[in-house]
């Protein structure tokens, strides 16, 4: 009976990578059609993207150090959708995590490195916790639905944070960000001249982390079945909307953990708008990944791969770097409606 | 000032009402609409190509329109034929649109960023009202997009209550198996309701970019498409309540950027967000919205 279990989730494992694979080329056809479109030779252009990702030693690193928010924001939203939440707030939770990391570690500066570093990731991760923290006790308590509390509340973060970083906490200068943090707080670069540091060792760490806790531990075991269907959970005595709080609290702070590997890893402080959509990219990544934490992962490292050589290819060719969020967003879209391959198979298949 | 204030808040209202209407038409009827944002940038984008190659801002209109109105049977094409999650589908659709309209904006116009200056709907001026006041801020010098707005929510709102075809309709989004019992052919209905639902948010978009301002920007719509849910949530998924809330909301964009008040702006653009989620707490379980928001029938 468990074999023949797992010989089903297995089929079913494999259709799901199937149509992966089936969304990823189609987009990237659908995107080599827009490329033509715009007069140019999509192999050529393509060939760019791929030798921006992958050309030399610093490209490599940098299209890894893309990879990390991804994957903070990916297991953010796979966390979520395994509960049956969709949490499109992790773009305000990142903000907020950011800025609490910007803040604190003005005051931590005399920390030794290798304390000050995990004490401000954890800062990092409360204070997306707080974004995710509201989400929750609003989707618990009042039945107001995440996705309309979070699209609401991402705004409100993200001109929360630019208020502080205008006002309180300025450094004065005509871009709106805060005081930039000491040297002491940067995370280590692993190859130099690059913007690969120790997070993406910490973004792999979480994946496992989560990975565990969803499958290796009770809580995830409930929160699965929550996600899975609400109402059977409740009657076999698992109190839901407890549940749905918490997960939303680690939502947020996974988010969170995003802003902060930007803060400490490449900006060293907090910048209006320094985040190009990682929250809604994240969505796609979990999507795609199936929320897995291992799919997320490779999700990230596609995703990376794409805004990283789409530099350029935007510089060589006259193609618009633009071009890599057309195949994105088709990959999700894709992915989102699978039914849509099945629907042409079936049609072949009256014929 | 004051006049000033009054002035651009109407006519920052027309976007966020047509992208609100937008959201409430599909939602009535069970679709949940997360791409308002998307098809305005396209229909932003669509109008200034009208324009651009034809010189004339009202080709631009209409193919604002007609780039709607694809979008949105798309739309539903991807929600009901395809079964898609819904609301990705609409994140998905906000991506395209802000990635391939700047593909295109820069195959075009060979720069990035913005288009060159195209020719713009005219403004109707009612010179007699030039000196009656109150009237002269809203009518004086006004779009014709503001008279659009006002007809949009006025049929809207008719054929929502007055007509048998929206009774049906709003019965679609709170029980589409019953409604589909009677013989009524459910994602007919959506799909109709969907082709004109994004007609009008792209006709919203346009507005922006041919009668607000004489170009296209990347990424113009700014986040307006958001309000609009916002605005249609708050309006309680009703024509006038998208036009009110709608008013709010630009009211409080307009007092950013005409008032300096000792409170910093970022606190008085917060604050539309901050009273629809304070509304949905008040109103509580009651602001649900169609009960079958989401549901799919074959």
């Amino acid at each position: 009976m468990l074999k023949e279990n797992n010989k089903k989730t297995l089929m079913s494992f494999g259709s799901d990578l199937f149509y992966s694979f089936i969304s990823i080329l189609l987009s990237l056809l659908i995107g080599a059609i827009v490329i033509l479109i715009v007069g140019e030779n999509p192999i050529v252009a393509f060939k760019e993207l791929l030798k921006g990702a992958f050309g030399n030693k610093t490209y490599i690193a940098n299209t890894l150090s893309r990879a990390v928010p991804l994957i903070f924001c990916g297991l953010s939203v796979a966390l979520s959708q395994r509960c049956g939440i969709f949490n499109i707030g992790a773009e305000g939770q990142l903000y907020l995590g950011a800025m609490a990391v910007s803040i604190v570690g003005l005051y931590s500066s005399s920390l030794p490195h290798f304390i000050a570093i995990p004490f401000l990731f954890i800062v990092g991760f409360l204070g997306g916790a707080i974004g995710g923290f509201l989400v929750g006790i609003l989707k618990s308590k009042f039945q107001i639905s995440e996705v309309i509390s979070a699209i609401m509340l991402n705004y409100v973060f993200k001109l929360f944070t630019s208020f502080l970083a205008s006002g309180p906490f300025t450094s004065g200068e005509t871009s709106v960000q805060t005081i930039k943090l000491s040297e002491n707080l940067n995370l280590t670069t692993l190859i130099k001249g690059t913007k690969l540091t120790t997070s993406i060792f910490i973004a792999l760490f979480f994946a496992l982390l989560l990975y565990i806790f969803l499958w290796k531990t009770t809580s995830g075991f409930k929160l699965r079945a929550t996600g899975l269907n609400e109402t059977a959970a409740k009657a076999s005595g698992i109190n839901a909307s407890l549940l749905t709080l918490l997960t939303m609290c680690l939502c947020g702070g996974l988010a969170g953990l995003a802003g902060t590997s930007e803060v400490l890893g490449n900006y060293h402080r907090f910048i209006e708008g320094f985040s190009p959509s990682y929250g809604f990219t994240g969505i796609a990544v979990a999507i795609l990944g199936k929320n897995h934490p291992v799919g997320v992962i490779l999700t990230s490292l596609l995703f990376a791969i794409l805004n990283s050589g789409a530099l350029r290819m935007a510089r060589v060719t006259s193609v618009s770097s633009n071009v890599v969020s057309v195949i994105q967003s088709l990959i999700i879209i894709a992915v989102a409606a699978p039914e849509m391959i099945k629907v042409f198979r079936r049609n072949k298949n009256a014929k | 000032m004051l006049n000033n204030l009054f002035s651009l808040t109407a006519k920052l209202t027309i976007p966020i009402t047509l992208g609100a209407l937008c959201g409430t038409i599909s939602e009535r009827g069970g679709v949940i609409m997360l791409g308002v944002e998307g098809m305005m940038l396209f229909g932003a984008f669509f109008a200034v190509l009208g324009s651009f190659l034809s010189g004339s801002a009202w080709v631009g209109l209409l193919f604002a329109l007609l780039s709607g109105a694809i979008l949105g049977a798309l739309y539903c094409l991807f929600c009901i034929k395809f079964r898609g999650h819904q609301s990705v589908i609409g994140v998905g659709l906000n991506m395209l649109a802000s990635g391939l309209t700047q593909v295109l904006l820069k195959s075009i116009w060979g720069q990035e960023g913005m288009s060159s200056f195209v020719s713009t709907i005219p403004n109707i001026k009612l010179s007699f009202l030039k000196n009656v006041p109150v009237l002269n801020i809203l009518f004086y010098d006004q779009s014709p997009y503001f008279y659009f707005m006002i007809i949009i929510v006025a049929l809207t709102w008719f054929v929502f209550y007055k007509t048998k075809v929206g009774l049906r309709y709003r019965a679609i989004g709170d029980h589409p198996l019953a409604v589909k019992t009677t013989g009524v052919n459910v994602n007919k209905y959506r799909y109709v309701a969907l082709t004109i639902a994004g007609a009008v948010a792209s006709l919203g978009g346009s507005f922006l970019s041919i009668s607000y301002n004489n170009l296209f920007v990347a990424d113009m719509v700014s986040g307006r498409g958001f309000m609009a849910l916002g605005a249609s949530i708050f309006g309680g998924w009703t024509p006038l309540g998208c036009f009110f809330a709608s008013t709010v909301f630009a009211f409080s964009q307009a007092l950013s950027y005409t008032v300096k008040l000792n409170i910093p702006i970022y606190f008085i653009q917060m604050i539309p967000y901050l009273t629809t989620i304070l509304i949905l707490i008040f109103t509580g379980r009651r602001a649900h919205g169609p009960e079958a928001l989401g549901k799919l029938v074959d």
